[in-house]
């Protein structure tokens, strides 16, 4: 078989993972003692696919490891064994070796050679423990694995395109034994007639070993109703004088294919919903008729030249057309990238669990809005800070059951776990009942790291806000958990790398809630085109809040210096664009100027530009791949003109105003200074 | 056919064993030599985006193609007086390795002169000017016809100071 096998190993380890991921979701929501059987049944489905990939693919130590689990499922299937808690425990934890192993055999880590031991002894150890059912479950009375069998083993014609290889099969029944192969090919045709693809052979093996009926028939598994097959116990006189062995392993060597893994991770393929594809094709369809529209009409001007009204009038109807084409054709294209959070959200049960079992605390997991749909890039990012703060909000927040109680509260507490869209972001909220953040614990601890000059009181925001801040935990102990005070600054810097924020909501022995704000998408954006001297920028509409002209008796400079803008009952600081970015001229006057009031992670501030240009969508591209990262600007985009414009980073800019430097650069221009005198 | 041939005859004539070929271009009346190979097309002068808070030597980001590429004026760079860009002025497109990355960075030249293909011997390490000039950027110098070409290390010299991928300001 020239078909290279490697090419599929990369579906073999998608479906894999996901069919991990399924048995780990189903064995957390089984009941012990009253299991349902079609979730067992799920979990069997799951566990033999697995078993059977990874048989073909060759990882035998995966397929050995999940026949013993297939087993152990097969039997609560039947009912022949109870579903205990430890039964649970062990599947759980095989599910976890499984894992690790794939990983293993995808390149990404050694073999848990040791952890799969372990498991796989204490597997043994509960099918020894024989609760009726026999280890081998094919339910047919087993004959006893006497000197061995012997298999007629003649295939259909059409077998080799279900794609599957004889030699495969012998290869996996030499492992069961010693293996005498002896083919016949009394049906092959003439070598004119013969067609490649079809199986013109038929086979006589005959294995010695200790293997069952039940093993034999397993291997033939696959190619179940593509052959005929039958399989008798080996007498105890040789048979087949004549016959020709061929050892299995002689086979022609397509080498296993073991090596050639495809690098895991960022560049992984995506399964898209049938109805999302279709959609996609529906609106190429229009497109086609839109073009051939168009056309039309731009052959009728080829023949006569001059252009009449009505003319004009269905060219300008098929560019709108067009236009409507390319953005729906556009929206569902970046459809295919969105899926929804459960993806991300679906290992908490199981973290959850294992983790409130360690902590000795009883608590219970809820999730929301897992349907909500999230960019693929995002997802794959946001999943390690997520359950850093799951694992925060168990340790830190959720009280020992005995605290709970004596505070009044049930003695399970309740994490929450939340997303919903809101404008063009994503929000997740990790909740928790728990015992919240300490203010004046943590007020002190940010003293005595000086992070807080004496005399200042910080407000409770920006308190709560220390818990970011790099190696701060106010953890009395460290547990395996955390408290190490590693973890919060990371979770938002990575947040924040993802053009998201995460905030904190506290209240003293109510709880704290998480608020994490992710775009849904890292790539397009509404944008709202500005100019500031001679250039455009791009604001991001979801940052913008409202655009407005300027009245000079709103503005107030504190010290003469930070010009403040009333806006209601709101001061909020004014940055002069062109000061920062050092062009276009100075304002003699504020009055009557545009200013735009936007919003980054919570602060406002109203940036004055020359003048509104239009909005429209805009392709992020980034500065840093031959460049670098620019302050003040989170990228830039090609417009309509082919030109560049920049894309401004308001909460940065807010930040760097902040931190009272508001025109770093300005200065080192001649044009703040050319101000500063006319001022 | 008969160029395809033509030009490969070409090749093979220019690019002997060890030699290897490099673009010149004007820079203030003297020839300057980047190799070939990190030539991706030459264009002329085109109006750029300019980027606020940079050195005046960085012009702008330029749109090639979808991609966004910074534009640098070596003789800003060098630190040589500006002259108003004219109609020999041209940005040549150059792939830069830094760190681990290739980027794609363009540098606004006088003029572009010739093709030399100049031997690895014939490759001489500039001399030792002290404080006076800095040899930092230069590659080596090479003899054309009598004329001096000053090779560039253009890994170097656009990806150090505020060239550099790195972000600083992030630590």
């Amino acid at each position: 078989m020239s078909v290279d096998i490697a090419q599929f190993h990369q579906t073999f380890f998608e479906e894999s993972f996901e069919g991990l991921d399924a048995m780990e979701s189903a064995l957390l929501g089984l009941d012990v003692g009253a299991a349902d059987t079609e979730t067992i049944n799920g979990i069997f489905r799951a566990a033999h696919s697995i078993k059977g990939g990874s048989a073909t693919f060759g990882f035998s130590a995966v397929a050995n490891f999940t026949h013993r689990v297939e087993t152990l499922l097969d039997q609560m299937r039947e009912g022949s064994r109870p579903v205990t808690q430890d039964g649970l425990e062990i599947l759980l934890q095989s599910v976890d070796v499984l894992r690790a192993m794939l990983e293993a055999v995808r390149g990404d880590g050694a073999l848990p050679d040791a952890m799969a031991a372990e498991v796989q002894g204490r597997l043994e150890t509960m099918l020894a423990t024989d609760e009726g059912g026999t280890v081998e479950s094919e339910g047919d009375p087993q004959a006893a694995p006497g000197d061995g069998w012997r298999i007629v083993f003649r295939p259909h014609q059409h077998m080799l395109q279900t794609g599957n290889d004889p030699i495969r099969i012998f290869r996996e029944l030499a492992e069961l034994g010693e293996l005498n192969v002896r083919a016949d090919t009394s049906k092959l045709p003439s070598l004119t007639a013969l067609d490649p693809e079809t199986c013109h052979l038929a086979w006589t093996l005959e294995l010695r070993g200790e293997a069952s009926e039940g093993d034999v028939r397993e291997v033939f598994d696959w190619v179940e109703g593509d052959c005929d097959l039958a399989i008798e116990p080996l007498g105890r006189v040789e048979g087949g004088g004549g016959a020709v062995p061929v050892a299995a392993q002689a086979a022609p060597a397509d080498k296993l294919p073991v090596q050639a893994r495809p690098s895991a991770g960022e560049g992984g393929s995506i399964r898209v919903d049938i109805a999302k594809v279709d959609a996609i094709i529906n609106l190429v369809g229009e497109l086609v008729i839109t073009q051939s529209m168009l056309g039309q009409v731009g052959e009728s001007m080829e023949d006569s030249p001059h252009l009449d009204v009505q003319r004009f009038e269905k060219l300008r109807d098929g560019l709108a057309q067009l236009e409507r084409n390319t953005r729906e054709l556009q929206e569902s294209v970046m459809q295919i990238r969105m899926l929804p959070i459960s993806f991300a959200f679906n290992r908490f049960p199981r973290i959850v669990r294992d983790l409130s079992q360690q902590l000795g605390k009883k608590i219970e997991l809820k999730m929301f809005g897992e349907q909500t749909e999230l960019d693929k890039t995002v997802m794959e990012k946001i999943g390690d800070p997520l359950v850093h703060l799951v694992r925060n909000a168990l340790d830190h927040g959720i009280e020992a059951p005995d605290d709970r109680l004596e505070v009044g509260k049930p003695e399970t507490g309740v994490v929450e776990l939340e997303a919903y869209h809101k404008g063009g972001n994503i929000i997740i909220e990790i909740r928790d009942d728990g015992r919240g953040l300490d203010r004046d614990k943590l007020l002190a601890k940010a003293r005595s790291r000086g992070l807080v000059p004496d005399g200042q009181l910080p407000s409770d925001a920006d308190i709560y806000d220390y818990v970011f801040h790099p190696g701060f935990s106010t953890a009395d102990k460290v547990s395996d958990v955390s408290g190490r005070g590693v973890g919060m600054d990371v979770v938002r810097r990575n947040i924040k790398a993802l053009g998201g924020n995460v905030e904190i909501h506290t209240e003293k022995g109510r709880g704290t809630t998480f608020t994490v704000r992710l775009p849904l998408t890292l790539s397009i954006l509404d944008g709202q085109l500005v100019r500031v001297g001679d250039q455009s920028y791009v604001i991001p509409l979801v940052s913008i809040v409202e655009s407005l002209q300027i009245r000079q008796r709103q503005v107030s400079a504190i010290a003469g210096k930070a010009e403040m803008y009333k806006l209601r009952d709101d001061y909020i600081p004014i940055v002069r664009l062109n000061e920062v970015f050092g062009d276009g001229s100075p304002y003699s006057t504020l009055e009557g100027g545009l200013m735009v009031v936007a919003e980054g992670d919570g602060n406002r501030a109203g940036f004055m530009v020359d003048d509104l240009l239009g909005q429209q969508q805009v392709v992020i591209k980034s500065l840093e791949t031959n460049f670098r990262r620019v302050e003040g600007l989170s990228g830039a985009t090609i417009l309509g003109d082919g030109t560049v414009a920049l894309i401004l980073d308001v909460a940065g800019l807010i930040q760097r105003f902040r931190h009272g430097d508001p025109s770093s650069h300005a200065s080192s221009g001649p044009r703040a200074d050319q101000h500063n005198a006319a001022a | 056919m008969t160029t395809a041939q033509s030009i490969d005859a070409d090749h093979l004539n220019l690019a002997g064993a060890g030699e290897d070929q490099y673009l010149t271009f004007i820079l203030r009346g003297e020839e300057y030599g980047v190799d070939i190979l990190r030539v991706q097309e030459i264009r002329g002068w085109d109006n750029v985006t300019p980027i606020p808070n940079t050195p005046s030597y960085i012009k702008g980001v330029m749109n090639l193609r979808g991609t966004i590429v910074p534009i640098v004026d070596l003789r800003e760079r060098f630190a040589m007086e500006v002259m108003p860009y004219g109609p020999t002025t041209v940005v040549i497109v150059l792939k830069v390795r830094s760190d681990d990355r290739e980027r794609v960075m363009g540098i606004v030249v006088d003029a572009v002169s010739d093709v030399y293909n100049i031997g690895a011997d014939d490759l001489k390490p500039p001399p030792d000017f002290g404080e006076v000039v800095s040899v930092e950027y230069v590659q080596g110098l090479a003899t054309v016809d009598e004329k001096m070409v000053i090779v560039l290390d253009i890994d170097h010299l656009l990806t150090s100071g505020e060239l550099r991928g790195v972000d600083r300001s992030a630590a």
